[in-house]
Formats: structure tokens, sequence, C-alpha cells
């Protein structure tokens, strides 16, 4: 990966509250001067960010500000996209993620994904949570690890009864905790989730959030979403991302960090007035 | 405020045209399904003729009684007449073929038709190739039927190279001929997989190569099958490229290896239905029988296959 950025494309003037990173002891994830394109057009500018170690960090942002771009850098999902390039350096535990004894398999077991639609596979229950955990080379139990996946992500009791049956049989609340099981299966550090309650009822929402409060004791999880209220009540840091207005045009969208603090914080007493615009409706 | 329109519903004409359209539906299905029937039918008639003095005289009896008619039809050795031959020669030659045939061309096909969708990036290099495999699709069989005469029947005019009129040069040949419409009807199949199972996949850790083996491929299996059933039915009915590698257009026995010479199912039926003699006529069309009964169970299987397969994408 080319840290020079492309020609015709000076480094992007900081804005006085991009450069304001939270300092971070231990940060999992680290990224600097972090610059994503789709081919020719912008899509993340400067992305500065520590995120802390088995916390919650949410981010929120007007739709097209890259939040879901910024979710594939961390697991180098966007390497599928073949027009994509990035600049800056993403740091996992230290190491550079892009660096040339990384590799992105074992990388994406470490950093788990949930999407925005449940997608589990065509494939029994017990299936969807045993295969990651079989590719991967699982030695243990694996019945014993299934039942502990299920069980994590709150899903054990309603479908203990029907392992053999279709991942797709269940509903789209139950099929999204099947996602985070599958993804707890094969033992990350990190859990991305992009949001994983968009296409659930507040009830089964409910369900995520508390399983996302529970599962932080063991992981650190990055959410993105678009529900102020959600990311209040469940986060504990916050990334503000906002359009950058100077780049963004038409058809493409240019994304900034407006601000990143903690949750609190940020919902109470936002340092950026474009970051209490957004939360509180008024832009995006 | 908004500008009010008058609407024209042509309410009549729609009533009309819409049964008008679906009746043109029906009678486009129904087309085939006659002339299906008719040649059936005919073939039927011919085959099983009960006038005296024609072979394998008599009407059956049930359906037991044609079975048994047609199992001696499919193992008999060409004798002296009309009423002792049999077409075990071709039943044989095309069994050989076919297996061959899914030995070569399926995993060729299948290998070609995954790589182009889960490995290449869209670009020039794919265009071309993808270009190339659909006029290939397009060529004529007795092309094939040349080609095959020269790359494999005569190696290129070296000795060492060269298979004869064997069994191999026809089931190379014949799969050279399947091959553009497996890749195809593989990569359709591949590429309706939706793309969110390759993403969770890989999100898990697998290596494309896990995602294609335990995702994709079974995903698409029923599409793929679907376009293997119709190349190798093509292949075991193909006349054309067969006429071209092969030298017998009659044997006594049937190939005991693939290196034998042979002589398909439809090219013995072309051999008997060119005589006057109503007998032969007769013959040919209790080939035509057998050659379906050989295409409707391969049929079966890939419905099973298909079934089978598609139960827990279903519920
Ligand atoms: N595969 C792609 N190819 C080209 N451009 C893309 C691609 N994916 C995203 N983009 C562009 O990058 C920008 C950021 O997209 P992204 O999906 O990251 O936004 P987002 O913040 O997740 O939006 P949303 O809240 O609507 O999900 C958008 O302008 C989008 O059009
Ligand atoms: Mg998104």
């Amino acid at each position: 990966m080319s840290t020079v950025p492309p020609p015709g494309r000076e480094t992007p003037s900081r804005g006085p509250s991009s450069r304001e990173t939270v300092s971070l002891s231990d940060p999992v994830i680290e990224t600097r001067d972090l610059n994503v394109w789709y081919g020719s057009s912008p899509a993340l500018k400067q992305i500065n960010l520590s995120v802390p170690r088995n916390k919650i960090t949410a981010v929120i942002g007007p739709s097209g500000c890259g939040k879901s771009t910024l979710l594939r850098c961390f697991n180098r999902m966007n390497d599928l996209v073949a027009t994509t390039r990035m600049t800056g350096v993403i740091l996992f535990d230290g190491e550079n993620i892009n660096g040339p004894e990384t590799d992105a398999v074992s990388l994406r077991r470490r950093v788990g994904m949930v999407f925005q639609r449940p997608n589990p596979f065509p494939k029994t229950i017990y299936e969807n949570v045993a295969w990651g955990a079989r590719i991967n080379g699982y030695q243990g139990d694996m019945d014993e690890l299934v039942e502990s996946s299920l069980r994590r992500a709150a899903l054990w009791d309603e479908v203990k009864s029907k392992l053999n049956q279709s991942g797709l049989s269940l509903s789209g609340g139950q099929q999204q905790r099947l996602c985070i099981a599958r993804t707890l299966a094969v033992q990350p550090e990190v859990i991305l989730m992009d949001e994983p309650c968009s296409a659930l009822d507040p009830i089964s929402t409910r369900s995520v959030e508390d399983l996302m409060d529970e599962l932080k004791r063991d992981y650190t999880i990055i959410i993105v979403t678009h529900n102020m209220q959600q990311a209040r009540r469940a986060s504990d840091m916050t990334v503000c991302m906002l359009l950058d207005d100077s780049v963004s045009q038409e058809n493409h969208r240019t994304g900034v960090i407006a601000e990143y603090s903690s949750t609190e914080k940020l919902f109470t007493t936002p340092s950026d007035p474009r970051t209490e615009a957004y939360i509180t409706g008024r832009i995006g | 405020m908004q500008e009010l329109h008058t609407y024209t519903p042509h309410s009549r004409i729609r009533r009309i045209l819409g049964p008008l359209f679906a009746i043109a539906c029906v009678l486009a299905t129904f087309s085939g399904v006659v002339v299906l029937s008719i040649l059936l039918g005919s073939v039927l008639s011919t085959g099983l003729g009960h006038q005296a003095g024609r072979p394998w005289y008599h009407l059956p009896q049930n359906a037991w009684d044609l079975g048994q008619l047609l199992l001696s039809l499919a193992t008999k050795t060409p004798g002296e007449s009309a009423q002792t031959t049999g077409f075990r020669v071709g039943v044989v030659s095309s069994l050989w073929l076919l297996g061959l045939v899914t030995l070569f061309a399926v995993p060729v096909g299948l290998g070609a038709a995954v790589y182009l969708e889960e490995y290449v990036r869209p670009g020039r290099f794919k265009a071309v190739v993808q270009t190339n495999i659909a006029n290939l699709a397009g060529v004529p069989s007795i092309v094939y039927g040349i080609l095959g005469l020269t790359l494999f029947v005569r190696g290129f005019g070296f000795k060492p190279f060269a298979l004869g009129y064997s069994i191999w040069s026809g089931a190379l040949t014949l799969s050279l001929l399947v091959l553009p419409v497996i890749i195809i009807a593989a990569q359709e199949a591949i590429r309706a997989v939706p793309t969110t199972y390759r993403q969770a996949a890989l999100a898990l850790g697998a290596t494309r190569w896990q995602t294609v083996r335990d995702h994709v491929l079974p995903a698409a299996l029923p599409g793929i099958m679907t376009g293997l059933i119709l190349s190798l039915s093509r292949a075991i009915g193909e006349t054309a490229p067969v006429l071209m590698v092969t030298q017998a257009s009659s044997l006594l026995n049937p190939p005991r290896g693939p290196g034998d010479q042979y002589v398909p199912l439809p090219l013995e039926i072309y051999n008997y239905a060119k005589y006057p003699d109503p007998a032969d006529q007769t013959l040919a069309a209790g080939g035509i029988l057998l050659l379906l009964v050989l295409l409707i169970s391969m049929n079966a299987v890939a419905i099973v296959i298909r079934n089978r397969s598609g139960r827990l994408n279903r519920n």
C-alpha cells in the first residue's frame, strides 16, 4: 500500500477539530493521517483516531460521510473493492495492518465484522456458528463452542431445540444475533458493527445493545449507528464524522472527523458547533 | 398548487390487450409442447410398429414388456437381421463418451468459471476472455469435429500425440464443444450467489478458496447442474462432430476401453435411418427411444440434486 498521496492532491489542510485526537494509553486500533479514495474521489480525509480497548466506540455522522468505509479499513474488507486506495497508517495492537507481514485473512479473524443486514449462511444454525471456527482450525469441542457462542449472543435458549434448522428460518433479530454468535465463535479481539440494528425492531435492538454491554468486558466494539439515542445509550466513546464541504460534490462525498471524545462530553458539551448541529438534527 | 391533469385510462383497450397477451404466452408455451408430443408420438408409433414383418413385431402389452423390449434393443449386438440386432455398440460407446466428457469438461469448466467470477478483477483481460468464450459457444459443432480431427486424431501430425479414431479423441472433441456452455452457465450461477455470503465468510477470516468451496459453489449448485446436464445431453446427442472423429460406420463388438474404436448411439441411429428398408427405419426409431431414455434419466438426476441442495435455502 503506497503512502504517497495520488498526484494532483496535496495533503488536505487539517481543520481545527480534525487534529484533536483523544490521547489514550493503550489503543487497540489507531489511525494516522488515514485518507481513502474510491477511484479518484476522496472518501475519507485525514482520519486520526485511537480506539480504546474494551470499550464501545460509536461512529455517527450523516449518510455518505464514510463511516462504513472507515470500518472496512479496519479489517481490510476494502481490499475487495478494486478501486480503493489509501494512504496513512492503521495500527492494530501497534502493528501496521497494511504492512507486508500482516495477512488480511488472519487479520479478519482477529477483527470481526457484523453487517447492516443480517446475513446468515443458508446452512443450519449449528453450521453457521461452527463454520468460521472450523476453517480457522479450531481444535476444541465444537458443540461446546457453538453453545457458548450462542449463549454469549443471547440466542441459545431460543434455538437450542432447533440447531439443525436453517439459519434463514429465524426472525431478523435472531438472525442478527446468530451473526454475532458466528463472529464470537472465531474469538476476535475487535468487533466491528455496521448499523447492526437498522433492520431490527426496538426489542431486538435492545437485546443487541444489552449484548454489546455484556461483550465489552472481553472485546472492543466499534459500532456505526444513525441512532443518536443508541450511540448515547450504548457507547463509551463517540466519533462524530461530517462531510467535508470543501471537497464533497454531488456525486461523491468526503468525510472528516468533526469531533471525537467521550460520549458523555460529545452529547452534552460538544466543542465543535457542527457536531452540535448534527446531533440536534440541524444538519446531516 | 400542482396542476391538475386528466387521465385517459384506455380501460377497454387494456382489458382486451391484457388477456390477449396472456393467450399469446399460452400459445407460445404449447407450440413447444405440441411439437414435442407429435415428435414423441411419431417416434413411439414407428419404434413400436406392430405390423407383421416388422422387427420386434408386436406392440408391447404393458410397460414391463416395453422395458424388456428396450432392454433387449439396448443390449443386443448387431445381428444378421433386423430382429436380432441391437444398439449395444452405440449405448456402450455413448456411455464411455458421457463418462469421459464429464471427467474432462466438468472440472475444467467449473475451474474456469470460478476463476473468471471469483479471482479475475474486471478489466480488459476478463473482457477479452469472456467474449472469446461467448463466441466459442456459438461455433458450429462441425468445426469442433474438424478441430478434433487435426488436434486429437492426428495430433497435428506428431505420431506420439495422435490418439487415432479412439474414444479418447471423441471425448476430448466433445469436451471442447460443451466447455463454453458449461463455463457460461456456471458463471451465471456463481454470479447469482449474493455477495453478502462472500463478505460474511471473508470477514470471519476465510480464504477465498474456503469461501468458494463452502458457500459459493453449494449455493450455485442448482444453476451449475442445469448447465451441466444441458451440456452433457448435448454432448451425447451430437452427431456432426463425432462423424469427423470416428472411422467405423458400424462395429460388431462394443468398445472395451477408451482406446478402442467406437460408434456412438446417434451415429448408429443415423446409419439405420439412412436405409430405405422400413425395418431399419423402425430400428432407428427404437434407437431414438433409447437415446431419449438416457437423456431423461440424466435430467432426473439433475432434478434430484437440485432439490436436495435447495432444501436449506428455502424454509
Ligand atoms: N464501493 C464503492 N465504490 C465507489 N464509491 C464508494 C464505494 N463505497 C462507498 N463509496 C462512496 O464513499 C462515500 C462513503 O460511503 P460509505 O458507505 O462509507 O458511507 P456511510 O457513512 O457508511 O453512509 P451510510 O450512513 O449511508 O451507510 C460515499 O460517497 C459513497 O458513494
Ligand atoms: Mg454505511
